[in-house]
């Protein structure tokens, strides 16, 4: 369970003097919104200035929370880059070590558990069909015979059902093909969890729990900044990595080199040498989402 | 300003008339309370822990409460319906069946209102989705059309029933000219805050027991059943208990009527199921989820059947003239179809579009004891709502309760 008891709320409530806080205590209970986070507005309707307020607050909180400096970038689109991401399934062999790493970058809960990459255990006789799969396969050396394993994230898609349905516009496209969410946004109706056909999704049914010395503070304001309790959040591509050059943490981790990353729009960059050169397929492919994430057999 | 005085006294009057009543009514209210008074420790709890205290999960991430709004904005939408019947037939008392309709639509809207506000994990940025003040992602989000076409029907039905309550209080007689475009209108407002919220579902590609065209049209038929289901029932009591009459026929016809709906409901639940197990794709994991079981998780079964049985059944005694016409069967029968489309449009259809999520984990979701104590609560505060409206409008259509300046001057014929 998480544990409010590791949220001290008179060390906030101060700020609570004012109305709107008032109205966010009463609302929220153990965990008070300060009467700026109660009445921050939609992250497009903030001029720079305005934007660097919030980030400065938000920097602030998580410092009083977790004891450490965190930083909270806002680096914009690179200019002429698309990204996406391949995943050779004839290599991966499902130690889950992407899994993870995923979750030490990208600030997951550690309890309950978030995990925003489930690598699936297929059988090769089935071939990929999710009812076959088993998320929860357990050996004790991976690959196990007659299997192959299919690891299933955020697939960036380009025309994404989850941004489509929801009703506050909490959650968008940005111009390199990457889905965020605002944190600071979403109401929590977990809509676009139903409307992902991907599983890509998850919501934080509990307060967060993260411990400061697994933070890793240096975050992104659409990425891996702490979140907090009821709100969705989702894979990024590693957002705070890649706008800086940096492959995300699933790529650098991979023991077999089954993930490769790069700009779409770049014919030179490997994941368009792989869409020219390998078998690739498009996981439901049928619903039409475009993903900006594709899987490839490249033996 | 004379017309704001009186509306004012209106008010006060019927606050009046609310607070008091016989010991019955005061132990009903207070039942009512007790409950809400369950329902909101059972919140708080949610309130301070977060939604992890309800059974939902991220592969069940919709359960109890959206199922109950969903049943709830179909009673919402099936008590204007009453209305059409009432003017085709030409029943006596159209006047009282309309606004009886119009305040159980009234109070299933509330109830609507309090689903979808416990169902969200940030209640403090309810603000956000409100048109004008938020970022309303409209026209795309269904929810949004949701959030418009529920708050104006919510808008019409109060202006109409407290504009008609109003005028009999005051021994007017209500301008035609005013309320019947506003009663017409309701009719196909009422249609499409049911179709919205079925297109809610039905637009999600991603989950294929949801994503048949069939979907709005069933809402439509089941909704159909259960409105009427409650306002019969309804109409029996309030015959016997005020001066308020209602011809028997008035009421076979609906009985007859909600037999035909019924029947439609069922020829649908039977096409569904035909498509599922003949073309037997493995889009058919859902239907057999929620019938059969799927891999040994059986939680659904016992009711997708009794749901199932139960629609059967009040069909049959709504479709006979002689166990229609019986008041034991008969209400037998509305008691039937409530809990048939109260299980098929709650859970029945939330949890096997959610079962196996869309990477095929099956994760067995059961309503927690929190979700149970909310949704009680708000069931409690629905009732409550109903019956304060109930008891002023009740009196008010019988000429019992008046008041205004000149009351005798101009007055108005018991219905």
């Amino acid at each position: 369970m998480s544990g409010p008891e590791k949220h001290d709320p008179s060390r906030r409530a101060f700020l609570g003097a004012a109305a709107g806080a008032a109205v966010g205590v009463a609302l929220t209970g153990c965990t008070p919104v300060s009467r700026e986070e109660f009445f921050q507005r939609h992250l497009h309707e903030l001029t720079d200035a305005e934007r660097d307020v919030m980030v400065k607050r938000l920097e602030k909180q998580y410092e009083e929370k977790f004891g450490k400096k965190v930083t909270v970038a806002t680096d914009p689109p690179l200019e002429g880059v698309t990204f996406a991401y391949a995943l050779d399934l004839s290599r991966c062999i499902g130690c889950r070590k992407c899994v993870y790493a995923c979750v030490e970058e990208n600030n997951q809960s550690r309890d309950p558990q978030i995990h925003w990459i489930r690598v699936l255990q297929m059988d090769k006789e089935k071939g990929v069909d999710v009812l076959k799969a088993d998320p929860y396969y357990d050996s004790e050396e991976v690959p196990t015979p007659g299997h192959f394993y299919m690891p299933v994230q955020c697939q960036q898609c380009a025309d994404p059902p989850c941004v489509k349905v929801c009703p506050v516009k909490a959650t968008w496209k940005e111009k390199d093909g990457i889905v965020v969410v605002d944190y600071n946004w979403c109401i929590g109706c977990r809509y676009c969890m139903a409307a992902c056909p991907y599983g890509a999704r998850h919501f934080n049914w509990g307060e967060p729990n993260l411990p400061a010395d697994e933070l890793n503070p240096v975050t992104h304001l659409l990425g891996n900044r702490p979140r907090p309790k009821g709100v969705v959040e989702k894979c990024t591509f590693c957002i705070q990595r890649t706008r800086k050059g940096l492959y995300p943490a699933c790529v650098e981790i991979c023991p077999t080199g089954s993930r490769k990353f790069g700009n779409l729009l770049d014919p030179s960059s490997e994941v368009r040498q792989i869409l020219e050169n390998k078998r690739v397929f498009i996981f439901k492919e049928d619903l039409n989402t475009q993903p900006r994430f594709f899987y490839f057999y490249g033996v | 300003m004379e017309r704001i005085r009186n509306f004012i006294r209106f008010i006060v009057d019927s606050a009046k008339h609310v607070a008091s009543g016989n010991r019955y009514y005061y132990a009903w209210v207070g039942f009512l309370l007790a409950i809400m008074a369950g329902g909101a420790v059972a919140y708080a709890s949610q309130i301070n822990h977060g939604l992890i205290v309800t059974s939902m999960r991220d592969q069940v991430s919709w359960g109890f409460y959206i199922g109950n709004f969903t049943f709830l904005v179909g009673v919402a939408a099936a008590a204007i319906m009453l209305v059409i019947p009432a003017y085709v037939y030409e029943w006596e008392p159209i006047k009282e069946v309309t606004i009886l309709g119009e305040i159980l639509a009234i109070a299933a809207l509330l109830m609507c209102f309090g689903f979808v506000t416990v169902d969200i994990g940030r209640p403090d940025r309810v603000w956000h989705i409100t048109p004008l003040v938020g970022t309303f992602n409209f026209p795309s989000s269904l929810l949004a059309w949701d959030v418009v076409a529920l708050n104006g029907y919510l808008l019409l039905n109060w202006i109409v029933v407290t504009y008609m309550l109003y005028c009999a209080y005051t021994g007017r007689h209500y301008r035609k000219g005013i309320v019947y475009p506003l009663v017409l209108l309701s009719i196909p407002m009422a249609v499409s805050i049911h179709t919205v919220t079925a297109y809610l579902f039905n637009g999600l590609a991603a989950r294929p027991f949801w994503n048949v065209s069939i979907l709005a049209p069933k809402f439509l038929a089941s909704a159909f059943c259960s409105g009427p289901a409650i306002l019969l029932v309804l109409l029996q009591i309030l015959r016997k208990t005020t001066r308020l009459q209602v011809k028997d026929e008035a009421i076979f016809k609906v009985a007859e009527l909600m037999a035909y709906t019924m029947g439609f409901n069922l020829f649908l639940t039977a096409a569904e199921a035909f498509k599922e197990f003949y073309s037997n794709t493995n889009e058919k994991v859902f239907t057999e989820y929620l019938y059969f079981g799927y891999q040994g998780h059986q939680t659904l079964v016992p009711f997708a059947w009794a749901s199932l049985l139960c629609g059967v059944a009040a069909f049959i005694l709504f479709v006979i003239p002689r166990t229609r016409k019986n008041w034991v069967t008969l209400n037998l029968g509305c008691l039937l179809i409530y809990s048939s489309v109260y299980i098929e449009k709650g859970m029945g259809l939330i949890i096997p579009g959610l079962t196996p999520d869309t990477l095929g984990d099956i994760y067995e979701y059961r309503p927690s004891l929190t979700e149970v104590g909310v949704a009680a609560g708000i069931f409690a505060a629905g009732f409550l709502a109903f019956t304060f409206m109930l008891k002023v409008a009740v009196p008010i259509m019988l000429g019992e309760f008046r008041g205004g300046r000149n009351p005798a001057r101009e007055p108005t014929s018991p219905r």
